[in-house]
């Protein structure tokens, strides 16, 4: 996973409230056994007309948010599903950071292990973000995750939370099963022992 | 030592190392695997170089995007690559698989409780965020991505960050007509899309100790809509009736041992919940939705609410954009709403019980014209137990098209889908925009209701078609 330091770029606005992993992605599109390719199902429904055509009225459709990598959206984001295709898809069109009063737990999970920066700002900043991304020419937005700062084109500077082991995680592109691995010695003797407690405790072996 | 509740005896009995910035390195019992999350974690493993490292703590099935008509017909090809990636892999690895064409075979979270493989105090983890349904027999379970799915593959453990604990507790009687889901509906209205966040749930108190184990699996099931990492319950007799006999159970005297580990699994006196949030039961009606989040949940003869009295602008366009979707308006009552079809599934409300009662309905009465009626019974073993029952000929006789187990309607990713449009009584777990097929409407309901409104061709209550 590529380490996530500062990120410079169009951000487009999608405030939302409880924008759900079905509206990210439906799953229609989540038949595939392969993780690219899934931006044609990004925003799906808000992307397109009843007839299955592009809407040049929706905002990642049309210029220059046609070339977001920051997403400005509501509270609760990615909610519902656990689908990890939601990143993935935001990933295939470019978008490397999420801003938002708040997320949902798995889908936050799930940006952090794409490389992904789920931004928490508070609702006062928020509105002003989200303001400032709604301007029709567009915003820049630079995101510094070591100093976790949002600026807007050097007008003002915001911070953002992020809890310091996923600030870690993406600072570093750690990947995280080798480092669990590394634990591989205390894993088994945990496993041991929880057999054995099993066996003491019922006179009897599970799982 | 200080007083614990559920929760923290199970996180504890996992723990295997602590890790640096508040995170801990916990140790997962079961995984399940389906096969539309689960082919690009392989992949990943694959890449890397990892092997599959307790292949016998997995078990997969496929239940997504499978069909639910006729099994010995093709898949689509897409569907068909999923399945053979999930039979390719899990040969592969020897992780233990029931196929497509398995009589056990069925919706995943309905599946395992059946076979015991869930029991008080375990960690189940399942790339599904409706893992959460397996609380109900005292595990921890929780649904992951699919970099997690490759990391339990790979590891058999998770890193995470210790969740808080919350508290429901739901204390007095249920009213008559009142179920597992119209109570597990009110408590998303009670707690918001996002009340749960951060906290594991354990539910509590006189309604939900009177639960059979099915409306359990009901209320955990839908702790996810309100954002918790997982709901709970204590496990008691009913728990251990519900795993007695049971195929991966200890029988005997190891079982009553297990019996009495399992009960020490309860919250001691004067643990500490971060939140507890109580409910009355007695104020529970029968709920159907009427948005596009589960905490929507009204009485069908409550007027929707306006945009209009809402103070937050941000609220305010959501609940413009719900009616909006939904094609209804504000000070509108859902009680007569048309319906097009009636889904009775899911692993929300597709056990036997919830079978039961909806054949109660429906026994000698007609779906209404116009109305297209679906029952997917939720395993394979609710299926040949509602067929010995003859609940299968009671609910074909009335118009309705009787399955073979899977996810169905709930989704649409399968051919089970809404046209753009059609509203649909459904007793499954999301009504989200597009969730059922492009442009479907769904209203949220206990099976019951939705017979009732297939009977009636319209959103009603049972007592309105008795």
């Amino acid at each position: 996973m590529p380490p996530f330091t500062i990120l410079s770029g169009i951000a487009a606005p999608l405030p939302l409230d409880d924008v759900d992993t079905d509206k990210i992605i439906p799953a229609r599109f989540m038949k595939t056994v392969r993780r690219d390719g899934l931006r044609a199902g990004l925003f799906y429904a808000l992307a397109h007309d009843a007839e299955g055509r592009r809407d040049p009225a929706f905002v990642l459709n049309r210029p220059p948010f046609d070339r977001a990598s920051l997403l400005v959206v509501g509270r609760n984001f990615g909610c519902g599903s656990s689908r990890e295709h939601a990143v993935w898809a935001m990933v295939d069109f470019g978008i490397r950071c999420v801003i938002a009063p708040s997320f949902a737990d798995i889908f936050y999970q799930n940006a952090i292990k794409n490389g992904v920066l789920p931004a928490v700002v508070d609702r006062h900043d928020w509105t002003r973000l989200a303001h400032a991304a709604a301007q029709p020419k567009g915003c820049v937005l630079t995101v510094d995750l070591a100093r976790q700062t949002i600026a807007q084109e050097d007008v003002q500077t915001t911070p953002f939370e992020i809890a310091a082991n996923h600030k870690r995680v993406l600072l570093n592109g750690l990947d995280e099963i080798a480092q669990t691995l590394a634990h591989l010695a205390e894993i088994e003797v945990w496993e041991v022992r929880a057999a054995q407690l099993a066996a003491r405790t019922t006179g009897t072996r599970t799982i | 030592m200080h007083a614990r509740t559920l929760f923290d005896k199970i996180w504890d009995a996992h723990v295997i190392a602590d890790l640096p910035d508040g995170d801990s390195l916990v140790y997962i019992d079961l995984h399940l695997l389906n096969e539309v999350t689960s082919p690009q974690a392989f992949e990943t493993l694959r890449q890397d170089g990892h092997g599959v490292r307790r292949p016998e703590r997995a078990i997969a099935v496929a239940d997504h995007n499978i069909t639910t008509g006729d099994r010995a017909a093709p898949l689509e090809p897409d569907s068909r690559e999923q399945l053979d990636a999930l039979e390719r892999n899990v040969a592969e690895a020897g992780i233990p698989y029931i196929p497509l064409r398995d009589p056990r075979q069925g919706i995943l979270h309905i599946v395992a409780p059946e076979l015991g493989l869930v029991r008080p105090g375990m960690t189940v983890v399942c790339g599904d965020s409706h893992t959460s349904t397996h609380g109900a027999l005292g595990a921890f379970a929780f649904g992951i991505g699919t970099s997690e799915v490759a990391h339990v593959l790979a590891t058999q453990t998770l890193v995470q960050k210790r969740p808080a604990n919350m508290r429901v507790m739901i204390d007095g009687t249920l009213p008559t007509g009142a179920t597992a889901k119209d109570l597990a509906l009110h408590v998303m209205r009670e707690l918001g899309t996002s009340g749960g966040a951060g906290h594991v749930i354990e539910y509590g108190g006189d309604a939900v100790l009177a639960l059979g184990m099915a409306g359990r699996m009901t209320l955990c099931n839908m702790s996810i809509e309100a954002g918790a990492r997982a709901g709970l319950v204590a496990p008691d007799a009913t728990t251990f009736e519900f795993l007695k006999g049971r195929l991966d159970v200890p029988v005997g005297a190891a079982f009553d041992r297990w019996c009495a580990h399992w009960r020490s699994l309860a919250s001691d006196p004067g643990a500490v919940f971060g939140r507890t949030v109580t409910i009355d039961a007695r104020a529970v009606p029968q709920l159907v939705t009427w948005g596009t989040t589960p905490a929507t949940a009204l009485r069908l003869d409550d007027p929707l609410p306006s945009p209009d009295a809402e103070p937050d602008p941000g609220r305010r366009e959501q609940l413009t954009q719900m009616l909006h979707y939904m094609g209804l308006r504000s000070g509108q009552v859902l009680a007569g709403m048309p319906i097009d079809v009636a889904f009775i599934g899911s692993c929300t409300n597709a056990r036997i019980e919830d079978l039961r009662d909806a054949a109660a309905i429906v026994r000698g009465r007609h779906v209404a014209n116009g109305v297209r009626a679906l029952v997917v019974p939720g395993s394979g073993s609710v299926k040949a137990t509602a067929e010995a029952e003859g609940l299968d000929a009671v609910f074909t006789a009335a118009g309705f098209e009787w399955r073979e187990s899977g996810c169905s309607m709930c989704l649409g990713m399968n051919a089970d889908r809404l046209a753009p449009g059609e509203r649909c009584a459904s007793s499954s777990n999301r009504n989200f925009e597009g969730r059922q097929g492009p442009g479907g409407r769904t209203h949220l309901m206990s099976p019951a209701m939705v017979a009732a409104a297939a009977v009636a061709g319209r959103l009603a209550s049972p007592q309105d078609v008795r």
